[in-house]
């Protein structure tokens, strides 16, 4: 580093030179400091730069969304609202404007989308809310546009097209009747939702009309909550196909050669492991206690497990995590560590205990074992497409990992269809194809109220379909959920 | 008048809707992509400008990044007319015009060899803050305009006092109680803003004492290190300092007080050039934290908020929430002048107008003017690496300090970068002790790089006087204009 005062003249003798040296010296003390300190200030503001714009490109969507944020009001002055379409282009909600010229929201299938497609009316809900941003934005002919301007006229915001199938929809909004519970279908192969429901429901049409008795709630209807996507049940047997998964893992080479002797009930330290009805299985391997259910059977492998590998396979599931969906979704529970007793071990292991799950994830796992040990990540807006059809933005099937290796899903995919040709499930078997799946009666209090599961996938060799069907207070798995998975699948498979 | 009124009552005067109704969003649509592009050129030019030493070319540069200045200048007051159909609007044009126009020429000439691009940066910023004030509230902009005039006014006798008082570093212990005398002065006739009791009110102006007195501040930190960095020295002087935080964080200004103690810490350092004395300051500020944090719940507040304001939105967390609802719908281009809600942000005029110029203009417009802060800090760092007098060499860099970790403290804290903390942004933001605390400051800095550029050029021999009116660039370029 030179300095000025080095070019200002010559010097007439060497000590002056030493004296001016001195003083440079003494001037540019402390300049590395600043210059240090500038550096850090330079970094700092860079860093603060990058922020903003991870804020902007990431975060920015979600705040749009916000339903405190106003500002949906002034897009909502220029641009129609797009609609929501099924995977077919029926639509679901759309905008539609009344004689005194006001724009409301309609959504022709009434009750049977309300949860997924979501409301506008007193805060958006669903994907009304999710893709409210995509949906206020036009992206029609920029000429179509201007035209629109001159005339004073909204342009018409794009649409969303969802990977919703109405028929099946429909089907397993019928299918559950006047019972409380909830349906979730997914393709295996890409984690697309072909249907979602949740009963009761609530007509998104007339909310206003109806929100002092939705709020209000008397017995306790919970019309608002998505149970597909936010109930928390206990999972009952279901949880079984976690257990056996974990205990093949655990036991590669002995899970084959497992026995059980069931005599209807077992003692479990102090707490007492009964199956069903005490029916007495009498002698099992792994794939008969499957198939039946055993209680005992998956009580005692639960005790053979290494608890923290346990906990561990159940959280890579996604229990205790939460999943990243469009819509708003509660986080599955698992309780066990490596310090559980025994006890709780054994509940937890037949799906009683203090886990919850979620028919989403439910399905989730069963759309893994079908999908050969890779979990897709749930999705249920396919693409948004500009007014005249184009495509805007496309969403793609993205996969969670390879979660169990395929032998240990095969094996598992087996003994699920032995639940439908011989077990708990037997009401699926039909010559048109083999289903595999899992019955569960979830015992939810200690009055005895029991929810009724079924999961499971058809075809098993070549899966198309996911179902994960939960009816809350019915009683066994076997009598309610089964008949409700097989009208879905007929419905999907037989058409 | 609104918007959608002026727009009528424009389609009533010309009669043809149409063509109206398309100049009218042509020039608001457009107007947002070209003030984005000018003020990226702006600000490109504020880095590029050092690369070379082609006088000509500088010159030429100052001279466009002025160009710029007056051509946002124009069309964001032709937009907020349009928006308007004002009069008034008109005469906030021709006044700002003027004010930039004077200020410009006048200080050209009072302060000689000055950096022209930290008074194109000052004016530029000046500029940007009237614009987006004006847009927010007209009271408050006219009341600005007022402030900035007179302090501008006033700036122009700085070197002329810096020059006079030349024994300025032999006030040390003066200065501390000047400062602690105002700060406390609070406590006697203090007022109640925003939660903070850190204003006095003097016929009918509300004063923010810390503003000015940071000055001050800087002052007493950089006269007593340019005698002195010997470690009982040292002791007393930390003693002093902590007296002049602790009465701020009495007073609950929060920011200013982070401000205070950033700025000592960075002076010593810079002076004693021991980093013992930066690892020492870093533990006592953990632990001040800390401590605060336990026992004061403002600022258990201000953290909630900054750690989840979207749960905590109705209460803690609103006025962040609400920031980044502004910064996050406005987007890479913004909404455009005029068409945001950037009056929804609490305080959208001071201490988050930030968010709202990014709500309108756009987030790449605030990166950049992030980037003109930034580019303002390393001049006069810059400015203080020349210096040959410690205490000026010391005093510009506590004042380069004190700007750009204000600069820091609002914008990191309205992005959700840091907790927020409530203190303004220099020279954009509304606040008549701000304006007159940061042009004050850009003032001292430039006064005393002229009265350092004088002094050299007078030194050891006569004959370089001749050219004393060369421009400061001429000088070889220090160390850190190399790295450029």
């Amino acid at each position: 580093m030179r300095n000025m005062n080095q070019r200002s003249g010559k010097k007439s003798t060497r000590q002056q030179k030493a004296e001016q040296k001195q003083l440079v010296k003494e001037q540019k003390r402390g300049n590395r400091q600043i210059l240090l300190v500038t550096y850090g200030v330079v970094i700092i503001f860079l860093c603060m730069a990058g922020y903003l714009t991870y804020f902007t490109a990431v975060d920015g969507k979600e705040v749009i969304n916000n339903s405190h944020n106003k500002r949906q009001q002034i897009l909502a002055e220029k641009i129609v609202k797009g609609s929501v379409l099924s995977k077919d282009g029926e639509v679901l909600a759309e905008t539609r404007t009344d004689s005194k010229g006001n724009e409301y929201r309609y959504y022709p299938e009434k009750k049977k989308f309300c949860h997924v497609v979501g409301r506008t009316d007193n805060s958006l809900t669903g994907i009304e809310l999710s893709e409210c941003y995509p949906m206020l934005t036009s992206h029609t002919n920029p000429l179509k546009q201007l035209a629109n301007t001159l005339r004073g006229e909204k342009s018409q915001g794009d649409s969303v097209v969802t990977t919703l199938d109405v028929d099946l929809q429909r089907t397993a909004y019928d299918a559950l009747g006047d019972h409380r519970g909830a349906v979730v279908a997914l393709e295996p192969s890409t984690g697309k939702i072909l249907a979602m429901v949740s009963k009761p429901a609530y007509d998104p049409n007339t909310v206003l009309e109806d929100w002092k008795s939705l709020v209000k709630d008397d017995d306790e209807e919970s019309k608002l909550v998505n149970r597909a996507a936010q109930g928390l049940y206990p999972p009952g047997s279901t949880f079984k196909m976690v257990t056996a998964m974990e205990y093949i893992q655990e036991h590669p080479d002995e899970y084959d050669s497992y026995h059980f002797k069931c005599t209807g009930s077992k003692v479990f330290a102090g707490n007492r492991i009964k199956c069903y009805d005490g029916e007495r299985h009498g002698s099992l391997t792994l794939t008969k206690a499957f198939a039946k259910s055993c209680n005992g059977a998956f009580a005692d492998m639960g005790t053979r497990l290494d608890l923290t590998k346990y906990r561990k396979f159940c959280e890579k599931l996604g229990f205790n995590q939460g999943i990243s969906v469009e819509f708003e979704s509660n986080k599955s529970k698992f309780s066990l560590d490596k310090g559980s007793d025994t006890a709780e071990v054994a509940q937890t292991a037949i799906g009683q205990g203090k886990t919850l799950i979620t028919p989403l994830e439910n399905a989730m796992i069963t759309a893994m074992v079908a999908n050969k040990g890779e979990m897709m990540k749930p999705y249920v807006v396919d693409h948004v497409q500009s007014e005249e059809g184009r495509v805007v933005k496309q969403y793609d099937p993205q996969s969670l990992g390879k979660l169990v290796d395929s032998k240990v899903t095969d094996t598992l995919t087996n003994m699920m269809e032995e639940v439908v040709n011989q077990g708990t499930g037997h009401a699926l078997k039909t010559s048109a194809y083999q289903a595999a799946g899992k019955t569960g009666s979830a015992e939810a209090d200690s009055k005895g109220t029991t929810h009724a599961w079924f999961v499971g996938f058809a075809p098993s060799e070549n899966p198309s379909l996911v179902v994960s069907v939960v009816v809350e207070g019915a009683g066994t798995g076997g009598r309610y959920a089964v008949p409700i998975a097989q009208k879905l699948f007929r419905e999907y498979l037989q058409k | 008048m609104d918007k959608q009124q002026a727009a009528q009552k424009l389609m009533a005067m010309f009669g043809n809707v149409n063509a109206v109704a398309v100049l009218h969003s042509i020039v608001v649509g457009l107007s947002k992509y070209i003030i984005i592009i000018l003020f990226a050129i702006y600000t490109w030019h504020c880095f590029t400008v050092f690369i070379g030493k082609n006088m000509d070319r500088k010159e030429e540069i100052y001279k466009r990044q002025k160009r710029i200045m007056f051509t946002i200048h124009f069309i964001c007051s032709l937009v907020l007319f349009l928006n308007s159909l004002s009069v008034q609007i008109i005469g906030f044009y021709a006044a700002q015009v003027a004010f930039l126009v004077i200020v410009d020429k006048a200080y050209l000439y009072v302060y000689r060899n000055l950096s022209k691009l930290v008074m194109n940066n000052m004016l530029m910023l000046l500029t940007i803050g009237f614009l987006m004030i004006e847009r927010l509230n007209r009271d408050f902009a006219v009341k600005q305009m007022i402030f900035a005039a007179i302090i501008c006014f006033a700036g122009l006798f700085i070197p002329w006092m810096i020059e006079r008082f030349s024994y300025f570093d032999r006030f040390g212990w003066i200065y501390a109680i000047i400062g602690i005398a105002f700060l406390a002065l609070v406590f006697v006739i203090g007022q109640e803003h925003y939660g903070a009791k850190n204003w006095i009110g003097i016929g009918g102006f509300s004063l923010q004492p810390s503003e000015f007195v940071k000055i001050i501040f800087v002052f007493f930190v950089a006269a007593m290190f340019a005698k002195s960095t010997e470690f009982c020295d040292v002791v007393k002087v930390s003693a002093v300092a902590a007296v002049h935080v602790l009465i701020l964080v009495a007073e609950r200004d929060l920011g200013a007080a982070l401000i205070y103690f950033i700025t000592f810490v960075i002076v010593l350092y810079v002076s004693s050039q021991n980093p013992i004395y930066l690892l020492a300051a870093g533990a006592a500020g953990t632990v001040a934290a800390v401590v605060a944090w336990k026992l004061f719940t403002h600022v258990q507040v201000r953290v909630l908020a900054w750690r989840d304001p979207w749960s905590t939105i109705d209460n803690e967390g609103y006025q962040v929430a609400r920031s980044l609802f502004g910064i996050g719908t406005g987007g890479w281009f913004g909404m455009g002048l005029g068409e945001g809600m950037p009056n929804s942000i609490p305080v959208a005029s001071s201490d988050f107008i930030f968010s709202a110029i990014c709500e309108e203009f756009g987030v790449f417009f605030g990166i950049c003017l992030i980037l003109v802060e930034v580019s303002c800090f390393v001049l006069f760092v810059n400015i203080a690496l020349k210096m040959k007098r410690r205490f000026y060499k010391l005093t510009a860099l506590g004042l380069a300090v004190e700007y750009i970790f204000q600069v820091f403290l609002t914008i990191g804290g309205v992005t959700k970068f840091i907790p927020s903390t409530g203190v303004t942004l220099p020279l954009v933001s509304y606040g008549g002790s701000s304006v007159i605390s940061t042009v004050v400051l850009f003032c001292i800095i430039q006064g005393m790089y002229v009265l350092n550029f004088e002094e050299g050029s007078d030194a050891p021999t006569k004959q370089k006087g001749k050219r004393k009116d060369r421009s400061y660039e001429e000088y070889e370029p220090t160390q850190w204009e190399e790295e450029y």
